[in-house]
């Protein structure tokens, strides 16, 4: 059952975008975030959708999987819609009832707000699908190393966020195991109400907390006799390289930057 | 300062922080290169604490330890000392690092700073050396405890260490695993000529070894050959050990006042021995 979990929402497919450089990859999406601020127009977010589509078809990420990337943030969404769409102020009254009055700017603000956290959720999606979680780590240690002057602690984040992945599923069955151990002795964590819920939850959480410790003393240990010391001197057995196909996806992206700047001028 | 010794300890003390009495006391063995040691001993006898210390994991409060003629209570030789003697521990989960098999394995090669062109061969041929290849890309958390134990001894191997100490490294094992682990170290042992100090408590994986030594309450009561260890059954009943099947039942033959030589182990041995006494008439 555990064995064929996936690790956050990686969709592994082979595809030129799964090849990109993480690095590119995490930059780029700062720079789709920042296209999708600097779009003031329905035209700017046709040129986004476009964007996102055809990006999506080359990394062989089915739409409906991005989609899915909304389906946890739809409350936030509909709300905004719903807040503009009701109080934002306008001339074109569109209906008028009671105290409630929908305008034609009130919608057109309420669908560009909604679809602007739409994008920048879907844009983010794109990463994360394509991108393998470890890869991922990889690429924000890189582009952290520069902070390192400053003493901040990229190798630590980024092999702390390794070792979180490798003991995801470790620890998923570990909870397993105790939830059933738990159960044969009566534990009931089905029904009851929110709080007896979570109170029934404190037979599970204590046993795994002293257990994830004790994994972590030992790991340490582990990791210290195979002459773990920090980042310092380390190579990696994974180098990161820019290709050809890395310059034609800056290029790509600076084109959409390029014409969303560009439409807000003329527009 | 290199000598011929792989490990010595010479009068080794070891008291844990606040705790009276000492894990180890006044240990002192002499490890030859090459050669397959078992150390003997129950729940909190203190052969754990032996293992750290030979790694440089502890450092002892008394005497030395010499490892390939490093001493260990030198702090800038601990990267050395841990370089040629691995160390592979109980929990198999505990000890992986990495998300991927060959990722593991790279990992005390990217801590000693191996330049990447030369980590792949190394890697892959520590993982043929456990016969794990095929799973060179495989999530850990997708192998057995027998194998992810393998993957522990490539990531060791990969170091190239002139020892490996392996502290009850099939005690979490199913028989299979226990097996496949043990083969995979005698192998090595034999072939790359790896020291090995095989910590456990099993009597049968103890018998497997060049020589055993017992650890009692922090000190080392008998030393010697499986043979001359395991034919000491009074003694090691009262140190709450036991004796492989076989010996004991010798023991009790020999006590019955059959004349069966010293130094049986396995139920071959026992099998030749009385039909060298009694030899079976051809049937007619």
């Amino acid at each position: 059952m555990l064995n064929n979990i996936t690790m956050g929402q990686y969709y592994p497919v082979d595809s030129k975008v799964h090849r990109l450089d993480p690095r590119i990859k995490l930059i780029l999406t700062i720079v789709f975030i920042v296209a999708v601020f600097m779009a003031k127009t329905f035209a700017g977010y046709a040129l986004i959708l476009g964007f996102v589509w055809m990006t999506s078809r080359l990394a062989n990420v089915p739409f409906r999987m991005l989609m899915r990337g909304l389906k946890p943030l739809r409350l936030i969404i509909i709300l905004t819609f719903l807040l503009n769409l009701f109080f934002t102020q306008g001339d074109t009254v569109w209906i008028e009832f009671w105290v409630i009055r929908i305008t034609k700017e009130g919608f057109m603000q309420a669908a560009f707000y909604s679809l602007r956290l739409a994008f920048l959720v879907v844009g983010t999606s794109l990463l994360t699908l394509t991108t393998s979680p470890v890869a991922l780590s990889d690429g924000i240690e890189i582009l952290l190393t520069p902070l390192k002057k400053i003493h901040f602690p990229a190798h630590e984040l980024a092999m702390m966020m390794t070792i979180a992945l490798r003991f995801i599923p470790t620890l998923l069955e570990e909870t397993d195991k105790i939830m059933k151990a738990q159960m044969a002795r009566g534990a009931d964590f089905e029904s009851g109400n929110l709080l007896s819920r979570a109170k029934a939850m404190v037979p599970l959480l204590v046993p795994l907390f002293v257990s994830a410790f004790r994994r972590a003393g030992d790991l340490a240990m582990a990791m210290e006799s195979r002459c773990y010391h920090g980042g310092e001197g380390r190579t990696r057995l994974r180098v990161l390289k820019i290709t050809r196909n890395d310059w034609i996806a800056c290029g790509a992206m600076a084109v959409l930057l390029g014409l969303i700047i560009l439409e807000g001028i003329i527009l | 300062m290199q000598t011929d010794t792989r490990v010595q300890l010479n009068d080794v003390s070891y008291t844990y922080e606040e705790q009276a009495q000492p894990a180890l006391s006044g240990v002192s063995a002499v490890i030859q290169p090459g050669e397959f040691v078992a150390v003997l001993g129950h729940n909190g006898s203190g052969k754990s604490t032996l293992a750290k210390l030979l790694n440089a994991l502890y450092i002892p409060t008394e005497g030395n330890v010499l490892v390939c003629g490093y001493d260990t209570r030198e702090e800038k030789l601990v990267w050395e000392i841990r370089q040629r003697a691995g160390m592979i521990f109980q929990n198999p989960d505990n000890q992986i690092v990495a998300t991927v098999v060959k990722e593991d394995v790279a990992f005390g090669l990217e801590n000693l700073g191996v330049p990447t062109e030369e980590m792949l061969p190394r890697i892959e041929s520590s993982l043929s050396a456990v016969r794990m290849s095929k799973y060179a890309d495989t999530a850990p958390h997708m192998l057995s405890g027998g194998q992810k134990q393998r993957v522990a001894i490539a990531g060791i191997l990969a170091m190239e260490p002139s020892v490996i100490i392996a502290d009850e490294a099939t005690a979490m094992l199913d028989p299979s695993g226990r097996k496949e682990v043990l083969e995979t170290i005698r192998t090595l042992n034999r072939l790359k000529g790896i020291t090995v100090i095989w910590i456990t408590h099993f009597m049968e994986e103890a018998a497997q070894a060049d020589r055993v030594l017992v650890i009692t309450d922090g000190r080392i009561r008998l030393s010697g050959t499986p043979a001359e260890v395991f034919d000491r059954v009074d003694e090691m009943r009262e140190m709450h050990l036991d004796v492989p099947h076989m010996t004991a039942l010798a023991a009790e033959l020999r006590a019955a006042g059959m004349p069966l030589k010293s130094g049986i182990l396995t139920v071959e041995e026992l099998v030749e021995e009385v039909e060298r006494l009694c030899p079976l008439k051809s049937a007619t």
